[in-house]
């Protein structure tokens, strides 16, 4: 697990990579685009590569290592620079950074896959230590809690940044919900393999959410957020989720609204 | 024993009953909540994490060594005048126990709680030979009562509230219907303690088995342990091959890591150590003593240097009490002996992966497995590996657990060699990732089991690959502009 690892953060790099997670691509490119402007606002080249797909994750936690690899191969060539990778995922970011290494090992392109590990970060982490960034809240007052991915938290040990960079937002209140680092029930394919199970997850969290008190909540993975917020958005609960990069670039802005 | 690996493929159908059944869910739920509590206290000031490493440095050495230090066992318990016996199979260890009853005219049996005694089904293989086997845990008695099975390894009867307790208890024994704990344990221990005096063979299970000093470890707190080790004329303790550890100074830090994991607790009421029969001079203790080592299947995973790692387990059950899918489901709902994560990367190896072969994929591999567990055994790595087995998912390392490759159908191969195919070709991704955008509106809004309770996800119009192509598009613009 990472939180074993003592993590050494690079000095800020004039560029970097920004890989951006397909479903970040597909589904919410907009928190893709506040993670790109929140690092350019610090003065960071962004590298989009254009080549850049899936990480491979559903595969692989699916057990299927060969398919994989196939995908993650030329995913591999996407990075020839050693410029710092980007990722705005705990669940991507912990593939890329845990996993590679373990899936390539003993092949010829180990090297190139540690490589990378070491590279990656994940992108609050990243604006949060690298960039030491510093927010200037232009938005409505509003009660927000915080939904880190069970990757970011455990795979990535970001579970403190999140909190660290709302509370650097004036008109931001952090609140807790009950049992804050218990898994939302989202886990990539488990969600369609055991959809019973998972619904049971996911309805204590967004009930958990809602008896905090939230208004919103924001997470740094799209898949616990399709998880909640579509689970909220079906049942008719009053919990709209955001990608945590996406609510920070909007606050960021807002002259006269709130959070989106 | 015959008659389960059908029942245990029936996942899903127990899953669903167990989801249905609100107090199932709100027992567990209480009764977790509060055992992750109790284990943070438990722990509040201790540096959690050099004493984990120092408990998985401990298991770790033990394996290494596994089978020298087993005949270390053997030797100093013999030396000792304990007998060994040695099982192969659940079935060949339960043989063993009913010779050694039957060899001294024994009709009944007290136990003591044993995992591994559950695991080969002894209660029933006993009866079926005319000997009549009680549990003596509180736990196990209820559970016993019920006709039932443990529901988690260190608390079998925790997915029963008082009231239904009280109402078994009523039903079974004739005891009155109460909401008073200290009442029903009180008429639970009358009953046994008269069974413990007649009782004529003790059989309990074993913590930790000490090589260099012949000693077995029990951990307890009822009394129950010292009780069905000391009273009856004969003890046999029963236990699986991966207890042993090296030296006595070895069980300090896993009893620390254990107590505390499991209940919370600073310490048991009771912590047995036991190495020899009564000896001449000695008051009481059994006149014989046995031990029954027993395999099972733990010497196949012993052979592999990754799945070794699942039996550095110290069976203190903190996997369970954290895990959401186990706090949602409830321990029966696993159809196995272990449930829990435990179970998920145990079991395949117990029954083979044809019996167990949903059990891999029932994880969010959230971790918090991972985190709590005392002796760090990279539990949601070894489900991952389960999962790859189930499929025979990779070349380059060759399936080796039985029944591997039973969850490989052909369907789900062509959907996984489909989505290869495109996220392997950036073109072909970046295409359909536009038609994705262009086609939203023909987009599903029901997707299986996803939108069963969700609702669909709706693809952006363009895609951030869009979006940041037509960023440098203008970005080159500008600067042709600004240099023309
Ligand atoms: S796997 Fe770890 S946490 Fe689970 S019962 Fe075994 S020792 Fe305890």
């Amino acid at each position: 697990m990472m939180s074993d690892a003592l993590k050494v953060y690079p000095a800020k790099p004039e560029k970097v990579y920004f890989y951006a997670t397909c479903l970040v691509d597909l589904f919410f490119p907009d928190a893709g685009l506040a993670g790109v402007q929140l690092l350019e606002r610090e003065g960071i080249e962004v590298i989009f590569p254009q080549n850049q797909t899936c990480c491979g994750q559903p595969a692989y936690s699916s057990g299927y290592n060969d398919q994989a690899r196939e995908v993650i191969l030329p995913q591999l060539e996407l990075f020839p620079e050693d410029y710092p990778i980007v990722v705005p995922s705990g669940s991507c970011g912990g593939m890329m950074r845990k996993h590679y290494p373990e899936l390539f090992a003993g092949t010829p392109q180990q090297a190139r896959a540690e490589a990378i590990a070491a590279r990656t970060w994940e992108l609050t982490d990243f604006l949060l230590q690298v960039c030491q960034i510093k927010l200037e809240d232009q938005g409505q007052p509003v009660k927000v809690a915080m939904h880190t991915s069970c990757s970011a938290r455990r795979e990535m040990g970001v579970a403190e940044v999140g909190p660290k960079l709302l509370g650097q937002l004036a008109q931001v209140e952090l609140v807790e919900q009950a049992r804050p680092a218990e898994c939302c029930g989202f886990g990539g394919t488990f969600a369609v393999r055991h959809p019973e199970i998972s619904a049971a997850m996911v309805q204590d969290k967004a009930q958990a959410l809602l008896d905090a008190g939230a208004e919103q909540f924001v997470t740094t993975d799209c898949g616990c957020m399709m998880n909640i917020a579509g689970y909220a958005e079906k049942q008719g609960l009053p919990l709209k989720g955001q990608h945590i990069v996406s609510f920070l670039w909007d606050r960021l802005q807002a002259k006269d609204g709130g959070a989106a | 024993m015959s008659a389960q690996p059908i029942q245990v493929r029936e996942f899903h159908p127990r899953v669903q009953a167990a989801l249905n059944n609100p107090q199932i869910r709100s027992n567990f739920r209480r009764a977790m909540d509060g055992l992750m509590t109790k284990r943070t206290a438990a722990f509040a000031g201790w540096d959690l994490e050099t004493l984990r490493e120092l408990g998985a440095a401990v298991r770790l050495r033990a394996l290494s060594r596994l089978p020298e230090l087993l005949e270390q066992l053997e030797a100093n318990l013999v030396q000792q005048g304990v007998q060994v016996h040695w099982a192969e199979t659940g079935e060949q260890a339960c043989e063993i126990i009913r010779d050694i009853c039957q060899a001294r005219g024994a009709k009944s049996v007290i136990k003591g709680k044993s995992m591994v005694t559950e695991e080969m089904e002894l209660n029933h293989y006993l009866e079926a030979a005319g000997i009549e086997a009680l549990e003596s845990d509180l736990g196990e008695y209820i559970v016993q009562l019920a006709e039932e099975t443990p529901s988690h390894i260190i608390m079998p009867a925790i997915h029963k509230n008082t009231d239904e307790i009280s109402e078994l208890m009523h039903e079974k024994t004739g005891t009155r219907r109460s909401h008073d704990v200290d009442y029903l344990t009180a008429s639970a221990r009358q009953q046994l303690r008269e069974k413990f005096m007649r009782a004529d063979v003790g059989i309990s299970g074993v913590n930790f088995a000490v090589a260099e000093t012949g000693t077995l470890c029990l951990v307890e707190n009822e009394g129950n342990g010292r009780l069905t080790t000391t009273a009856p004329p004969c003890h046999i303790a029963v236990t699986g091959i991966e207890k042993v550890v090296e030296k006595l100074e070895d069980v300090t830090p896993l009893l620390a890591l254990l107590t505390r994991s499991a209940t919370g607790q600073h310490i048991t009421t009771y912590f047995n150590m036991i190495s020899s029969p009564r000896k001449a001079a000695e008051k009481d203790g059994p006149e014989a003593v046995h031990l029954v080592l027993v395999d099972s299947g733990r010497s196949n995973i012993y052979q592999d240097q990754e799945l070794l790692d699942t039996l550095r387990c110290i069976r203190c059950g903190a996997c369970m009490n954290h895990c959401p899918v186990y706090t949602r489901v409830g321990g029966h709902a696993y159809g196995t002996t272990y449930p829990g994560p435990i179970g998920k990367i145990l079991m395949p190896h117990l029954l083979g992966l044809e019996d167990t072969r949903d059990l891999p994929s029932a994880s969010t591999l959230c971790g918090a497995c991972g985190e709590v567990c005392p002796v760090k055994i990279p539990i949601p790595k070894l489900l991952q590996r389960l999962r790859k087995e189930a499929v025979d998912g990779d070349s380059l390392q060759p399936s080796r657990v039985a029944g591997h490759g039973i969850k490989r159908r052909w369907l789900e191969s062509l959907v996984w060699s489909g989505w290869t195919r495109m996220h392997a070709s950036p073109g072909l991704y970046r295409f359909a990732g536009r038609m994705m955008g262009r086609l939203r509106g023909l987009m599903p809004s029901k997707l299986g089991a996803w939108t069963r309770y969700r609702s669909a996800p709706k693809p952006a119009a363009k895609t951030l690959h869009q979006l940041m192509q037509e960023r440098s598009v203008k970005s080159q613009a500008v600067k042709q502009e600004s240099k023309g």
